[in-house]
């Protein structure tokens, strides 16, 4: 049994994502190869190399892979797949895009976002924006699996360098092209990976605010900022800082929730989290349900008592 | 381009709160909400409104589910599509034959565009759009928060981990929603008393030669871990101190 695992990177670094996906895979068992695809990427397959548990590191080095585009990655591991037993990437942008087309490529049912593995072919999964948690087993010959990162902790550095090996992509004609990317700059810890996470909602009432009342109490804790969808819809912060059900999935040992309501989209990203704070002026919102420390009043005179109090 | 197909699915509304059924097999629909999913109601309003631009001639809804599912395909052509087909099932129906039973769909109607949602808000499994571009071999385009069609080209927008990025794909192609694509119109009254004229036509499963037998093996649903009740605090002190006790600062 070898289980294929799709690396994810920005190009330059390994991602968090990447060692906690490793983790899983170390639970369903058996040896584990990682596939790191891009363009220029031998410093991201030898910090694949360096992690623990992984005994073979594929290198596909290819101008055509520089953006990961679902295409001519889904090809390449349609390719390898006939050797392995499982095909497993972490649920980021580029595992949910890519994997599926693998699915079906490989005529195979996916299963998706796995919080637990409980046999090599059968896992837990959240459904219903988490408000349910369902045991399902593969039958599929190729098990082809998404892995919520938060639900794993990272797999440490190894003690030796798994060897690594060049693979190539077949030829073929792709059709989507890559115009352009915007990416967010942050000097912040990264959102999904971070031991504590700020999060504001609608309650901010502005852009500005993000950065007057969150921002200070986000450097003092060094935490990662987050924000409900109200807050982005309305243009307070930007799309990938989104928790929730269709935004990024967190279980920081800390969250604070600052003018958030707690609708169940939103708690579907956050509610494992080891503490939760809530923050709002509301008695009764759904948020303090899930909190364990609740603080009701004003975010605007709370937040920056807190920042004093911290200080 | 001549058509857009857009593919939707019922779900319990994203208001309800779903309940585990007592004996752990799924959730208990009965006497609940049903509604569109909200990303495919996006989806269909991203393809009327490029009908609207001229951009497209004709827009089909097409829903694979029980026959209640007519009532999501009503609101689709409420909202301005020009006609829907059900294929029609009661038992549980995957990602992968879903996306077979589109490709299907897809041969009859050679549509150069298919519009659907990220992930269905109940299984959330976010696979069908690009289960169908594989089936296809079609260029895909998920989680879409801008879509600009040009010529035979569509330019989309993605929302990505760390940001936005850009694709064009050339057509035919498959695009996948996002929420702030844009905001579905409400439909008049008028417009729901139309869409009760137009076509809607019912396929059993049955006749379409697709294999649907479930991969997947549901073994059991439970519902989650409850947390611990938390309690309220005074003021910022009070949280503060019980913080530091905590360890999580
Ligand atoms: C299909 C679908 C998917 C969704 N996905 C997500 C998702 O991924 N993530 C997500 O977050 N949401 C998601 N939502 C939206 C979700 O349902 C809620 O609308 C959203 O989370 C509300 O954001 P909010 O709590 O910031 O805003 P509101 O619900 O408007 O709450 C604002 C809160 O701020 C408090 N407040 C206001 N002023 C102050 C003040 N001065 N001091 C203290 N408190 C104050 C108010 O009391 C209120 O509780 C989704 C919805 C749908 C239908
Ligand atoms: C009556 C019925 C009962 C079911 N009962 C169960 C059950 O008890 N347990 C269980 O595990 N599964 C059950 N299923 C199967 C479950 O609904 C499938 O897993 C689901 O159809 C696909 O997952 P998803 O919707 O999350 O796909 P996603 O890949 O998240 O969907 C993305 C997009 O694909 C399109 N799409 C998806 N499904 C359809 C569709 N049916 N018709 C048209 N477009 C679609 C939509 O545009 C949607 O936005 C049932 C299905 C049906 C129809």
């Amino acid at each position: 049994m070898t289980l294929l695992l799709l690396a994810d990177h920005d190009g330059h670094t390994l991602s968090d994502a990447t060692a906690r996906a490793v983790s899983a895979a170390r639970d369903m068992g058996g040896a584990l190869h990682l596939l790191v695809a891009g363009e220029n990427v031998e410093p991201v397959a030898k910090a694949a190399a360096d992690l623990s548990d992984v005994d073979k590191v594929l290198m596909a080095d290819d101008p055509a892979l520089a953006h990961m585009l679902a295409e001519p990655v889904a090809e390449l591991l349609v390719g390898l797949s006939a050797d392995y037993t499982a095909v497993i990437a972490p649920a980021t942008s580029i595992g949910k895009d890519i994997l599926p087309r693998v699915a079906a490529r490989c005529d195979v049912m996916q299963v998706s976002d796995i919080t637990r593995v409980i046999a090599q072919d059968t896992f837990e999964r959240p459904i219903y924006a988490g408000n349910a948690i369902e045991t399902v087993q593969s039958t599929d010959r190729l098990k082809v699996v998404t892995i919520r990162s938060s639900a794993f902790d990272a797999a440490p550095p190894g003690n030796a360098s798994a060897p690594i090996a060049r693979v190539s992509l077949p030829a073929g004609a792709w059709k989507a092209r890559f115009e352009s990317e915007e990416l967010t700059k942050s000097e912040r810890p990264e959102l999904t990976s971070a031991r504590i996470v700020i999060s504001g909602g609608r309650g901010l009432g502005s852009a500005q605010a993000f950065q007057t009342v969150l921002a200070p109490l986000a450097e003092c804790l060094h935490a990662a900022i987050g924000a409900s969808r109200a807050a982005v819809d309305a243009g307070y912060a930007p799309n990938d800082l989104q928790v929730g059900q269709t935004g990024k999935i967190v279980a920081p040992e800390l969250y604070i929730a600052i003018g958030i309501s707690g609708a169940i989209q939103h708690l579907a990203g956050m509610k494992d989290a080891k503490v939760i704070v809530a923050i709002n002026k509301d008695a009764d919102a759904p948020i303090f349900q899930v909190a364990d420390f609740g603080l009701v009043g004003d975010l605007f005179t709370l937040v920056p008592e807190l920042v004093h109090a911290l200080g | 381009m001549k058509k857009i197909l857009v593919p939707i699915k019922m779900v319990l509304d994203a208001n309800m709160r779903p309940r585990v059924k007592a004996d752990g097999t799924g959730i208990d629909l009965s006497g609940m909400k049903l509604s569109i999913n909200p990303f495919c109601e996006i989806a269909v309003e991203e393809a009327v409104r490029l009908k609207e631009k001229g951009l497209a001639e004709q827009v089909v809804a097409i829903s694979i589910g029980p026959a209640k599912a007519q009532d999501s395909l009503r609101q689709a052509l409420a909202m301005g599509a020009d006609s829907a087909r059900l294929i029609e099932t009661d038992g549980p129906i995957e990602p992968l034959a879903v996306a077979k039973l589109i490709r299907m769909v897809v041969d009859e109607e050679k549509p150069e565009l298919v519009i659907l949602g990220k992930q269905a808000v109940d299984d959330d499994c976010n696979q069908t759009g690009q289960m169908l571009a594989a089936l296809l071999d079609w260029p895909q385009a998920t989680f879409a928060s801008a879509l600009r069609v040009e010529g035979t080209v569509v330019h989309v927008t993605r929302e990505v981990d760390g940001g936005h990025q850009t694709l064009s794909l050339p057509l035919p192609a498959v695009v996948t929603t996002d929420l702030r694509l844009n905001e579905p119109r409400h439909c008049s009254l008028p417009n729901i008393m139309k869409a009760r004229k137009k076509a809607l036509d019912v396929t059993p499963v049955a006749a379409c030669g697709v294999d649907t037998v479930p991969r997947l093996k549901v073994l059991g649903v439970k519902p989650p871990e409850p947390r611990k009740a938390g309690r309220r605090v005074a003021d910022v002190s009070e949280l503060v101190g019980d913080l530091r006790a905590a360890g999580a600062i």
